[in-house]
């Protein structure tokens, strides 16, 4: 069973709504669930959709043919109705698009008569919707009764059953009217969690105890902002919305000196503006953990669209030499896990730590049987209380073998916690010196880098272990190189080699061989100028010469990019 | 109880007869005089010859970026409000560079007290026009002289309406410490603007010229008329008022925060114990 179903149309007309209600749905099933969106910078009109892919087995990107469609306006049918499969269905309102379509796999539902009729509002038509797509899947509808139960529970009892019957409208309709649907669903299964990668990094910082979060919204970081500020209550989280990014970082910065986890989160424009900040923090050794979700650029660029063009940046960001961490994490899962070690290092090594995600990765919605918390770390590093308290001498840059100096909270103890973004001495304090400024840089860079590599997991091999062809990918790319390798290596030898913890390279360089011995090496990156084999080259020397960019701002398709690398092999 | 000994810092790299000297010195009384030691309050500072300032007296110290005291020191302040939090800031620093940080940490009226020296010229990158400088002022980078007008921090303050605001003048260490006392003592947001001679880089705001100009405003002056108040930060040229020029009492804006009500950020343990409760949201 696998099943694609889009929904098209112009923004505020429900597009959200109905996806995220059905995606919820098939999840509760227990069926694995993949969505994503595409929409415009705007609040009204244009041309979105929103795609959601169901089956029984893991998935994890979205398929280009599709199953039905739902058509809230002509375009969508333009644009969309050449991407059915053989027995794929269109569903539309022609009341509403203002004309009939007479093919035989057109279902025209009277959504907003049904409405009216079985809800007494016009409004409940995405209802209707809801409940149509389930009866041309031929699902069993008690899920979907279930859900408008709990969803509308708090708005009375007069708007549950409007909607339950409305959905029951609908449900019926379609079951009955669409005589050439003939899907076929497995089973219901254990209910699947569904969850974005923006949740994925906003539920991974809270489950790191992040105390503090501050940033300016921009898309497509805002919702990672959302998600710990409807989480603040509950899990003791002091959220303020800065005037701008430069405030955001440096805010967070002094919630971190005063002792507690610090986060901000942006997209390429408001990092650009922290940047003095992130050189700030590696001066002052203050951990902090900064998500940033790409967006194309260069300056506005396409707000609400994907790229993976800002590695580079992220890499050099920030004047002077100094060590960080850079994640790239492929799903919700990476991105969880990879929060919490981001976190975890930021603290230990005094350090900026960077997530790197990207429109696609932050919106789209994928499906787990459970995250098992029990892989998450929480070490308090900091020096508080009676331990700071009791402590005989106290500075802040102590010089030590590890670089790693006691992080003290100030106001814990008689000593001073003294920082400066100035070069400065051991207690923290202003100098000049060139013997002070060399120890600095040596306790700073070297000493800690060697065991900041020591934490780095090497790159992870998906597919064959002696690949002859190998596709080189990393961050959000990982979910449609992994579906192409699947489909591919019955008839190939053929791996992927993903890069989630991509700054600094672990020590741990086997991926190397596997390259060198590959008969064809293939790198996939959602840019103009292949960021990622740069940064293998200057890390490695390797080069790597074969290479598949996109920079449309819409993520790769499974379809369409296993044609581009089987036109690589045709090669070989 | 602290003695002065207790804020004996590094050795200053000011310029001998730098209005900075009378500031440390009223500052320092100050802490002595209402019983703080150097562990109980932080100063966040930001880069000029303002920025040096902690180092030279002794505290728990963040001296960050040109321009960022106001963001450090509001999050330091949030993590933990049982800190006091005094930012520390030159003209440049803080009207210049940070000059939308002051408009947004007034509206917030967080209990941040900011002191400001104002040389009303740069005078760590060697005399050029500050956002303070009054017209007509020549300087290598200001060849026909400053054209904007003069920025006037205190009628701003009042436009928003921030809860404390004063004016001092590093030449009247007496006064200087009972503002300094009185915007400790405040609840609230408050910004101490100190007019401070630059003797290396600012001919024309010399000490002579302040001195001939600065008056105390008289007891009798309501500092919470906010009408008077505004008239009264208008003052400048022949006359120039130091003393409390508005006052408002007002909710902070740490106590609005439901979340540190009961005790400061810092104090709070992780709540990962509630983490099954929230994966449940996910289904």
């Amino acid at each position: 069973m696998d099943y694609s179903i889009k929904i098209g149309g112009e923004a505020g007309q429900g597009i959200q709504t109905i996806g995220d209600t059905l995606a919820h749905i098939f999840a509760r099933a227990g069926y694995y669930v993949f969505t994503h969106q595409d929409y415009e910078s705007r609040i009204r009109g244009g041309h979105n959709f929103y795609q959601i892919r169901i089956s029984d087995k893991q998935i994890t990107a979205s398929r280009t043919p599709i199953d039905i469609l739902v058509a809230f306006d002509l375009e969508s049918i333009n644009q969309h109705e050449k991407e059915l499969t053989v027995q794929g269905h269109v569903l539309y309102d022609s009341s509403h698009l203002k004309q009939k379509f007479e093919k035989s796999n057109f279902l025209d539902v009277p959504l907003t008569e049904l409405a009216l009729t079985y809800g007494g509002n016009k409004i409940m038509a995405n209802t209707v919707a809801v409940g149509a797509v389930l009866g041309m899947l031929g699902m069993n509808p008690e899920i979907m009764y279930e859900m408008i139960r709990k969803t509308f529970m708090k708005k009375g009892d007069q708007i549950v059953q409007a909607n339950l019957k409305s959905a029951e409208a609908g449900y019926k309709f379609a079951k009955e009217k669409c005589l050439t649907c003939s899907f076929m669903l497995s089973g219901f299964e254990k209910r699947k969690m569904l969850i974005t990668g923006n949740e994925a990094i906003g539920l991974g910082a809270i489950a790191s105890g992040v105390k503090f979060y501050s940033a300016y919204p921009m898309t497509p970081s805002t919702g990672i902002f959302n998600f710990v500020a409807e989480n603040a209550k509950d899990f003791g989280i002091v959220v303020e919305q800065a005037e701008d990014e430069i405030a955001a970082i440096n805010m967070a910065l002094g919630a971190s000196f005063a002792g507690v986890r610090a986060m901000t989160g942006t997209s390429g424009g408001g990092f650009a503006l922290m940047v003095e900040g992130v050189s700030l923090a590696a001066m002052t050794e203050t951990p902090i953990v900064i998500a940033l979700a790409q967006r194309p650029g260069p300056a506005t660029g396409l707000p609400t669209r994907t790229e993976q063009a800002d590695l580079l940046f992220a890499l050099f960001a920030g004047h002077g030499e100094f060590p960080k961490v850079i994640f790239a994490p492929g799903s919700p899962e990476q991105a969880f896990y990879l929060t919490n070690k981001a976190f975890d290092l930021a603290e230990k090594y005094q350090i900026p730590a960077i997530i790197l995600t990207d429109q696609y990765l932050a919106d789209s919605q994928w499906s787990y049987l459970e995250f098992d918390l029990s892989r998450l770390k929480y070490k308090d590093y900091r020096l508080r209380g009676d331990n700071f308290r009791n402590l005989k001498e106290y500075k802040r840059h102590l010089l030590t073998e590890t670089g790693i100096s006691p992080l003290g909270v100030p106001g814990d103890s008689n000593h001073l916690v003294v920082t400066d973004s100035d070069e400065h001495d051991e207690e923290g304090h202003i100098i000049e010196d060139a013997d002070t400024r060399i120890k600095m840089v040596e306790k700073r860079l070297f000493k800690k880098l060697p065991f900041i590599k020591k934490e780095i997991s090497p790159p992870n091999l998906y597919g064959e272990g002696n690949p002859e062809i190998v596709l080189v990918c990393w961050g959000s790319t990982y979910g449609i190189v992994k579906e192409i390798v699947e489909e591919l290596s019955d008839r190939f030898r053929i791996a992927m080699l993903h890069f989630s913890e991509i700054y600094p390279f672990s020590e741990e360089k086997s991926w190397l061989k596997i390259l060198q011995n590959a008969k064809l090496t293939i790198n996939i990156e959602q840019n103009a100028t292949s960021q990622f084999a740069r940064l293998i080259m200057m890390e490695t020397g390797l080069e790597i010469k074969k290479h598949i960019n996109r920079f449309d701002g819409r993520p790769f398709t499974v379809d369409e990019l296993k044609e581009k690398v089987y036109a690589y092999i045709a090669g070989l | 109880m602290p003695t002065l000994q207790d804020y004996k810092g590094r050795q200053p790299a000011w310029c001998p007869g730098c209005g900075n000297f009378s500031i440390l010195r009223a500052f320092n009384e100050a802490m002595v005089e209402l019983g703080l030691s150097p562990h109980e309050f932080v100063i966040v500072s930001g880069i000029g010859q303002a920025g040096k300032f902690p180092h030279y007296t002794r505290c728990n110290t963040f001296n960050g970026l040109h321009g960022r005291t106001l963001p450090v020191a509001t999050g330091i302040k949030l993590a933990n409000h049982a800190l006091k939090v005094f930012a520390v800031a030159g003209d440049g620093d803080c009207y210049g560079e940070g000059g939308n940080h002051l408009i947004h940490a007034i509206r917030r009226n967080i209990d941040i007290k900011l002191f400001v020296h104002d040389n009303q010229i740069y005078g760590l990158t060697k005399g050029q026009a500050s956002p303070t400088s009054m017209k007509g002022m020549v300087t290598k980078t200001q060849p026909f002289g400053v054209f904007s007008e003069q920025f006037n921090p205190l009628a701003m303050a009042i436009a928003l309406d921030c809860s404390f605001v004063a004016r001092g003048f590093a030449g009247d260490i007496e006064h200087l410490k009972y503002l300094f006392k009185e915007a400790i003592n405040h609840k609230g947001f408050a910004i101490i603007d100190i007019l401070q001679p630059c003797v290396s880089f600012n001919k024309i705001n010399t000490f002579e010229w302040y001195k001939q100009r600065v008056y105390r405003i008289p007891e009798e002056y309501d500092p919470y008329d906010r009408t008077k108040a505004f008239e009264k930060s208008l003052e400048w040229g022949d006359k120039i008022p130091i003393g409390i020029i508005y006052k408002k009492e007002k909710p902070t804006f740490e106590e609005n925060i439901p979340i540190i009500k009961e005790k400061p950020l810092v104090t709070h343990e992780p709540y990962l114990e509630k983490l099954k409760e929230i994966m449940e949201k996910f289904y």
